[in-house]
């Protein structure tokens, strides 16, 4: 799931600043599960800015929506009645929802009010970690189930470097070396001899990638 | 546009054919091949565009060691590269080993530079995954890593030996380095570095510099997993060392360099070395040269790499008084 961080109040308050009309839109994907960017982190932010503009003696006025995903045509287009009322949409979705409202209505600006950092897994309540970056070649069968591309600093397909260190990554002691835990698991399942075979260099793909499933296609063609 | 066929690809790199003798015309080389004991050194560029410097540092090896290397912007600080530094080192008649990493350059400039490193004299290359950027003077950087060291020795060693690029296109003169790689006999997981040392090997190293060796007793037990495996018949071992200066700095590189073991019974016997700095790189210098006595009772290990890290003048001293003076004449 993608994992965002919210952006510091002090930098929404830069980007809004010199409008009057702004509408925080919250999404109820990915940034809800992650209690960044849902329902109820738009009415917060909401009552914030009103605050904010009241104290500073700011005539401004501050909508909440939250749509159910931002990156949905569907969702996006309900609001197509009420998008005139706005100068400016903080978005709390993440980077893909902020660019999907952008799109589809060039006539309001649309500010992030989030910082997108990855695709990552709940580890424990309120600790997430990336595990994943979308490298469309997913290899991860050669490597125990772990991911070098996404979890190792610096992508090796041969690793572990000479900086791992009692089963740590040199970059962040926090951070486990993942060939470690690729080594430890190849050995535990008994294939551990496939890690002497030397694996090629990675087909970095062409981005932006774009994925076409023509039965899905075709469907939505006839209704 | 090649590498399309994941699956061609992923059937694994075939072992390129087994080395030619002597074909980089590497004095290097030459040396290794007829047995003898070697002495490389490190030279690290300025962080400037002054040649003076590297012609200073250049000097202070002059006569004291076999070949130089040259490093490519150690732990990720800018410095002169290493391929125009070592330019420097053939005008004054030394012969350098250019390091290469993977952290700043993809495989076309990868490719690129190390034709023209060829097309300028070079004949060994030390081929690097390279520290990352975070730990340098420009932490956000991008870190490239296209390539890791493995997949640099064998695009070179099939240039050699194909004439391809990487791509398959054929090429219109091949460069035939003498390929080195790095091994960190101290990091984790420990029973795979030797096996991480043969895939090297496999992938074209015919040479080796290690990690800076202070434990000894550890080095030599992965010596003996790499004569086991047969490995130091098919590559030349060549021991990292290097002097400390001070109990602080022998507590600041066990404490924050990843990968090195330094012992308590050296940084004690530092430690109780009084008498100021000067005391204490006497010391430095003593403990290292006994560690290269060491060393050279170790079957199998075919030189010693000095990494005087900003001390290049103390080399001379280290190789005299280890008794590896004089240094073969003859390259060139």
């Amino acid at each position: 799931m993608i994992v965002a961080r919210p952006k510091s109040f002090e930098d929404i308050k830069k980007l809004i600043q010199n409008h009057k009309k702004v509408a925080v839109m919250g999404c109820g994907g990915c940034v809800t599960v992650r209690s960044i960017g849902g329902q109820k982190q738009a009415e917060e932010l909401a009552a914030l800015i009103r605050l904010w503009a009241k104290r500073e003696g700011k005539e401004m006025v501050v909508t909440e929506v939250t749509l159910t995903r931002q990156c949905e045509p569907e969702f996006i287009d309900s609001m197509k009645e009420r998008v005139g009322d706005w100068e400016v949409v903080v978005s709390l979705a993440c980077g893909v929802g902020v660019q999907c409202l952008a799109e589809r209505y060039p006539r309001v600006k649309v500010f992030p009010g989030v910082d997108t950092t990855f695709m990552g897994a709940t580890i424990e309540a309120g600790l997430y970690w990336e595990r994943c970056v979308g490298c469309g070649d997913c290899t991860v069968a050669e490597t125990g189930g772990f991911c070098p591309v996404a979890r190792c600093a610096k992508n090796l397909m041969n690793g572990p470097c000479g900086g791992s260190q009692g089963g740590h990554c040199e970059v962040s002691p926090e951070t486990p070396c993942v060939w470690q835990l690729i080594y430890e698991r190849m050995e535990e399942l008994g294939i551990g001899e496939e890690l002497d075979g030397i694996r090629p260099p990675k087909d970095w793909s062409v981005r932006p990638q774009r994925m076409v499933m023509e039965h899905l296609r075709v469907e939505k063609k006839e209704t | 546009m090649t590498g399309k066929n994941p699956q061609a690809v992923r059937a694994g790199l075939k072992p390129a054919p087994t080395i030619p003798v002597l074909t980089s015309g590497s004095h290097l080389e030459r040396l290794l091949r007829e047995g003898r004991f070697v002495v490389t050194a490190e030279l690290g560029p300025p962080r400037g565009a002054e040649r003076a410097v590297v012609e200073k540092k250049a000097n202070l090896l002059n006569g004291y060691v076999d070949a130089v290397n040259i490093t490519d912007c150690q732990t990720s600080v800018v410095r002169m590269s290493s391929i125009a530094s070592a330019r420097i080192l053939l005008e004054m008649g030394l012969e350098p080993v250019v390091q290469m990493t993977c952290r700043d350059r993809n495989r076309i400039a990868l490719q690129s530079d190390l034709l023209g490193a060829w097309a300028l004299g070079m004949k060994n290359l030390l081929c690097l995954t390279g520290d990352h950027p975070k730990f340098g003077d420009h932490p956000g950087a991008k870190p490239v890593f296209d390539l890791d060291s493995i997949h640099l020795l064998h695009m070179l060693k099939t240039m050699r030996e194909e004439k391809k690029m990487l791509s398959g296109t054929p090429l219109e003169g091949e460069p035939r380095f003498f390929l080195g790689a790095a091994e960190n006999p101290f990091a984790d997981p420990f029973a795979f570095r030797s096996r991480r040392l043969a895939k090297k090997i496999t992938a074209g190293a015919e040479f080796i510099q290690t990690q800076i060796v202070y434990n000894v007793d550890k080095f030599a037990r992965w010596m003996e997993e790499v004569r086991e495996k047969g490995l130091h018949k098919r590559a030349f071992i060549l021991a990292g060392v290097a002097p400390l200066k001070s109990a602080g700095m022998a507590k600041y590189m066990k404490k924050n360099v990843p990968g090195m073991d330094v012992p308590d019974t050296i940084i004690s016997r530092l430690e109780q070395k009084k008498g100021g700095s000067t005391a204490g790189r006497l010391e430095g210098i003593e403990v290292c040269i006994e560690i290269i006595e060491k060393l050279r009772q170790i079957e199998g290990l075919a030189g010693i790499h000095i990494m005087a890290i900003e001390w290049e003048e103390v080399v001379a001293q280290l190789v005299e008084r280890a008794g590896l003076l004089p240094r073969p004449q003859g390259r060139g």
